[in-house]
């Protein structure tokens, strides 16, 4: 029974989900980041990107270990598999300089500008 | 080392508090640690499996996979929380008269235990997976530092089942009567809290958009990534940024909640001496 309850929620979730998504309307594309994470570095360290759009964050992980990447103050976070990709999507955010780094390695760090 | 500790700790501590509260509501119930244990055990095995397939589980719904799942195992768990709580509600009554019938009333009914063990095994699901990822990759790059970074993640492990023992005893305190009081207020909170960062993670997916407005910004007063507010933001939601979508979730929980419980707690109509 539980499992039925469980599996109907799933199916009427995934159903909202694809409306709000078919439904949703760009007013204008977000910008586009591409991070690249290899040898514990990110590449570019320190992109700069206009204040108030949304922002995608494509990350590239070409190291053989998984990775953490997270922006505390943009407040996202997402597991990159070993080498592989993912995106993150931001809301619109006031400019200012935004810290990001590798959860699983504190070294590795940089910085979004958005003005 | 010192890291690894800290990486650890910080995806455990979570789980330690969610599994303390489980300990303190289900106090006095038989076979409760079976349940409890269960609910760890299927949640470690999850999370070890969500760690082999991470990246898979990344490219699905158009590479919004780990939102989606997140988002998903919040909700989950705030079902089951809710569910807990609707069941007290109507067994209150025996409850609160005498504390050892609690005990018989749970066990007869394994529902509300089922529910608490989903509970926990979705917490560790989703701290646990990180932890292994981390782990794994310390483990696979083989370099002479391993073995002090896996010392530090056992130390954060053990100090998060510390937070959650803490909690257990803590609770505990307080006397019976009012325990089941607090612990409904705690669920609550606990629930509404899960729901509303799942908004965040469907937001992050671009699921749900509207109403994302943030509408306070407390972050230099309290910010959501120190000790209180990790603290806060494991046991009732806190978040230093909330958006008007989060609110109304947040709220929308708790209230729904007060209503099924209302609704169910309705008297099991003891009217045959009325009907003389």
């Amino acid at each position: 029974m539980l499992v039925d309850v469980v599996r109907k929620l799933i199916v009427v979730g995934g159903s909202v989900g694809m409306l709000l998504l078919s439904t949703e309307a760009q007013a204008g594309g977000p910008n586009e980041i591409c991070l690249t994470y290899a040898n514990g570095q990110f590449e570019p360290n320190e992109p700069t990107v206009p204040a108030d759009a949304p922002l995608t964050i494509r990350v590239k992980n070409m190291d053989a270990k998984a990775m953490e990447f997270e922006s505390e103050t943009l407040k996202i976070e997402k597991v990159v598999a070993a080498n592989s990709e993912a995106v993150l999507n931001v809301r619109a955010v006031k400019s200012g300089r935004y810290e990001f780094h590798n959860d699983f390695n504190e070294k590795a760090r940089g910085f979004i500008n958005v003005q | 080392m010192l890291a690894a500790l800290i990486i650890v700790f910080r995806e455990v501590f979570e789980a330690g508090l969610i599994v303390g509260i489980v300990l303190a509501v289900t106090n006095g119930v038989s076979h409760r640690l079976r349940w409890i244990g269960g609910g760890l055990l299927a949640g470690l095995a999850g999370a070890c499996v969500v760690a082999a397939f991470a990246g898979a589980l990344t490219q699905l719904f158009e590479g919004m996979g780990q939102e989606i799942f997140n988002a998903a195992i919040l909700a989950t768990a705030v079902i089951m929380l809710t569910w807990h709580n609707v069941w007290m509600a109507r067994h209150g009554r025996e409850l609160a008269s005498d504390l050892r019938s609690m005990g018989r009333a749970v066990s007869d009914g394994s529902k509300p235990l089922i529910a608490l063990a989903i509970v926990i095994a979705m917490a560790v699901l989703r701290e646990g997976s990180e932890v292994a990822l981390f782990l794994y990759g310390v483990a696979a790059s083989g370099d002479g530092s391993a073995g002090a970074l896996l010392g530090g993640g056992l130390l954060g492990l053990l100090l998060g089942i510390t937070v959650g023992l803490a909690t257990y005893f803590g609770l505990m305190r307080i006397p019976p009567r009012a325990l089941f009081k607090t612990t409904t207020v705690l669920i609550t909170l606990l629930s509404a809290g899960m729901a509303a960062q799942a908004v965040v993670f469907l937001a992050r997916a671009n699921w749900l958009t509207w109403l994302d407005r943030v509408v306070w910004d407390s972050s230099a007063l309290l910010p959501e990534r120190g000790v209180a507010g990790r603290t806060l933001k494991a046991l009732i939601g806190y978040t230093d940024q909330p958006t008007a979508m989060q609110l109304m979730v947040y709220v929308g929980v708790i209230l729904a909640t007060i209503g099924l419980m209302r609704l169910t707690a309705m008297p099991p109509a003891p009217r045959i001496a009325a009907a003389e």
